[in-house]
């Protein structure tokens, strides 16, 4: 759109008549609402997840609000620019929706007072930035449940991106679980330093499956490691962020499905109330904010009963899975029988339990 | 020792697409041409070759739309800095982010699509044998990288066409005053290289992970780039070269996975190791004065011809 003299003055006067409008007229104004990936929406994980979410808010609040995503930006001072851009497009809510993210928010944050930031995943709050979280390990308790009893040589292996602490969570819940089944069960982690290069995740699950793993978890973002899986026909994996049955129709033996939507709406509306406040939340399988796909066809029932079971527990607040006792993977006991550790002790988690090989 | 053909069959897989769009490179530079789009094209390969195979199911089809689609974007680049003399670095990395934009939106529709592996080329009596798979086991792109390296190295060696490209290389001038068309050879080198280029990029969904993804090929076309000047432009040293890296990153994983005597050497070391052995090939090539003289004198610059 090309602007002449004319319109801009005319833009100009509208904007000098506005105060007269009074309050009304800048709260029936459109919400902008920013978010960034840090991959592809394309990606059918995480990322997916998170513009599944933006659109469930545009289709929730409809005209309302006005969304707009920038996705692959990396982690580091690009993501800062981006930021500044978004607040500066006038977007008054934006969502940075990866780890990494963290400096930069809180950095660009400061600049601009007026806009509310929320952070996923992350653990650095501000006056307007909060943060958001999925329980995750939630959906990896039951997924290790399923991996207990199925997995044939009780090696199961996780392929991570970094060792932060959301993944070690994953990685110890998955453990947790499997080894209330099978207590030989163990789970080999690899790290490969990226959230998106299928050809290494890939080689990452070959590498491993040659080595006798028949059970691969991941934490990046897409379906790559499945499908080697479902190639080489090991007994299974877990869709990580959305259902990846398409590409693994017999390795996928569930998924965990992230459903921000929700998330998204709430924070939306008390941007637009002028109630929204640095918040701090942390929702799971109870809020379905964390959702399980379906249960692959081969397994066996009693084990979908076992899987269902630590579901719903924690659902009902019945099951925690972090419960002393817990001995991590030297030997030393780390929590309490009876003792459940607490949300702070969890987002700093920087070491394994027991029957988690040492990464090298 | 039970773990080394598993180890050579993943390091095949991972070195292939470097190798053959390494070698597509290497052509271009002979010809004088420097082209950083290696990335870019190879996107533009990989989603062309997933298409073609989603719809027809044909990996070869798909390997030959992969070929057309690369070369078809390598056009643009030779336009560009062979036509209108621009700047071969700008160009090239222009090239690059167009492909990776251009392969995205192309893509978008195809992301939550599996497609069907290629197939080992050989029976499966062979491909299958737990011994002889690590020379039956794989599929076409790998037995067409080392035919070409043996074909490209005989073309430039020893045929009078390659001869011409590597004097248009290597003086420009003097191969235009005698009567070559060095704008001629250097869109056929150029083409050719994204035709090459293309080629590796679908090799990604066709050989390693059977869906689009964008950008799935996550940096190998910088490494093929790197690769040409490790060699110091030898199609030979460039085989030994993309399977060193090739090498490097696939037992980086399975040090990480392995433990035991694979993780004597420590993982973190693994990863570093391509740099250290670009540091000492660099090294290596200006102790040995000879070598440093390899690059083809004309790389990357513009031919203007004065008459």
């Amino acid at each position: 759109m090309t602007l002449s003299r004319r319109d801009i003055l005319k833009i100009g006067g509208a904007a000098a008549a506005l105060p007269l409008l009074g309050g009304t007229a800048f709260a029936q104004e459109k919400l902008k609402v920013g978010f960034i990936y840090v991959g592809t929406i394309n990606d059918n994980g995480y990322n997916y997840g998170h513009n599944q979410g933006r659109i469930f808010l545009q289709d929730a609040l409809g005209d309302a609000v006005e969304t707009t995503y920038v996705e692959n930006v990396p982690e580091g001072p690009d993501c800062e620019r981006v930021l500044r851009e978004l607040a500066q497009q006038g977007n008054k809510l934006i969502f940075a929706t990866s780890f990494g993210f963290g400096d930069a928010v809180i950095k660009v944050a400061a600049e601009f007072p007026d806009v509310a930031f929320e952070h996923a995943t992350g653990y650095m709050k501000a006056d307007n930035v909060g943060l958001y979280n999925a329980r995750f390990y939630e959906g990896r308790a039951v997924c290790g449940t399923i991996a207990g009893h199925l997995s044939k040589t009780g090696k199961a292996a996780y392929i991570g991106s970094f060792p932060i602490p959301e993944v070690v969570m994953g990685i110890n819940a998955l453990a947790l679980s499997g080894r209330r089944i099978n207590p030989a069960f163990t789970v080999k982690p690899v790290y490969i330093s990226t959230w998106n290069d299928p050809a290494k995740e890939g080689d990452a699950a070959r590498a491993l499956i040659d080595q006798g793993v028949d059970i691969i978890a991941q934490h990046t973002d897409g379906p790559a490691a499945l499908q080697v899986a479902q190639e080489r026909g090991i007994v299974g994996g877990f869709g990580q962020g959305a259902d990846m049955s398409a590409f693994a129709p017999e390795a996928q033996l569930t998924a965990i499905i992230d459903h921000w939507g929700p998330h998204y709406v709430n924070s939306a509306k008390a941007v637009i109330a002028g109630t929204w406040t640095a918040g701090d939340t942390w929702e799971g399988l109870k809020e379905e904010v964390v959702q399980m796909g379906a249960y692959n066809k081969k397994i066996p029932a009693d084990v979908v009963a076992d899987a269902e079971k630590i579901r719903t527990g924690q659902i009902d607040g019945s099951f925690k899975i972090f419960t002393g006792p817990i001995k991590d993977n030297t030997g030393a006991e780390r929590v309490a029988a009876g003792v459940a550790m607490t949300d702070a002790e969890l987002l700093s988690m920087d070491w394994y339990v027991e029957g988690v090989e040492q990464p090298v | 020792m039970e773990m080394l053909i598993p180890i050579i069959v993943t390091l095949v897989g991972a070195a292939t697409p470097i190798l053959i769009a390494a070698l597509g490179e290497l052509v271009a530079e002979k010809s004088g041409v420097l082209n950083l789009g290696v990335e870019g094209m190879m996107l533009v390969g990989a989603i062309a070759g997933f298409v073609a195979q989603f719809y027809t199911g044909n990996p070869y089809l798909a390997l030959l739309c992969g070929a057309f689609a690369g070369a078809a974007v390598s056009l643009i680049f030779a336009f560009l800095t062979l036509s209108l003399s621009a700047n071969q670095t700008a160009t090239g990395l222009a090239l690059t982010i167009f492909g990776t934009g251009l392969s995205a939106l192309a893509g978008a529709p195809y992301s939550a699509k599996p497609i069907a592996l290629m197939q080992p080329l050989f029976p499966d009596m062979l491909a299958r044998d737990p011994f002889w798979r690590v020379f039956f086991g794989y599929s076409f792109p790998v037995y067409f990288s080392f035919i070409m390296v043996a074909a490209i190295w005989w073309f430039l060696k020893r045929t009078r066409s390659g001869l011409i490209l590597r004097a248009v290389g290597e003086n420009d001038h003097s191969a235009h005053s005698i009567g070559y068309s060095v704008t001629g050879v250097r869109y056929a080198a150029v083409v050719f290289g994204g035709a090459m280029a293309g080629i590796a990029g679908a090799c990604f969904p066709l050989l390693l992970t059977p869906q689009w993804a964008e950008s799935m090929t996550a940096g190998r076309g910088w490494i093929a780039v790197a690769l040409v000047v490790f060699a110091s432009w030898r199609p030979l040293r460039l085989l030994a070269g993309a399977y060193l890296f090739g090498l490097v990153m696939t037992m980086e994983l399975y040090a990480k996975a392995g433990g035991g005597v694979l993780a004597v050497i420590p993982s973190e070391l693994w990863a570093a190791l391509p740099y250290l052995a670009t540091i000492v090939v660099l090294v290596l090539i200006s102790i040995r004065r000879d070598a440093s003289t390899n690059a083809p004198a004309c790389l990357g610059k513009p031919f203007m011809p004065t008459n």
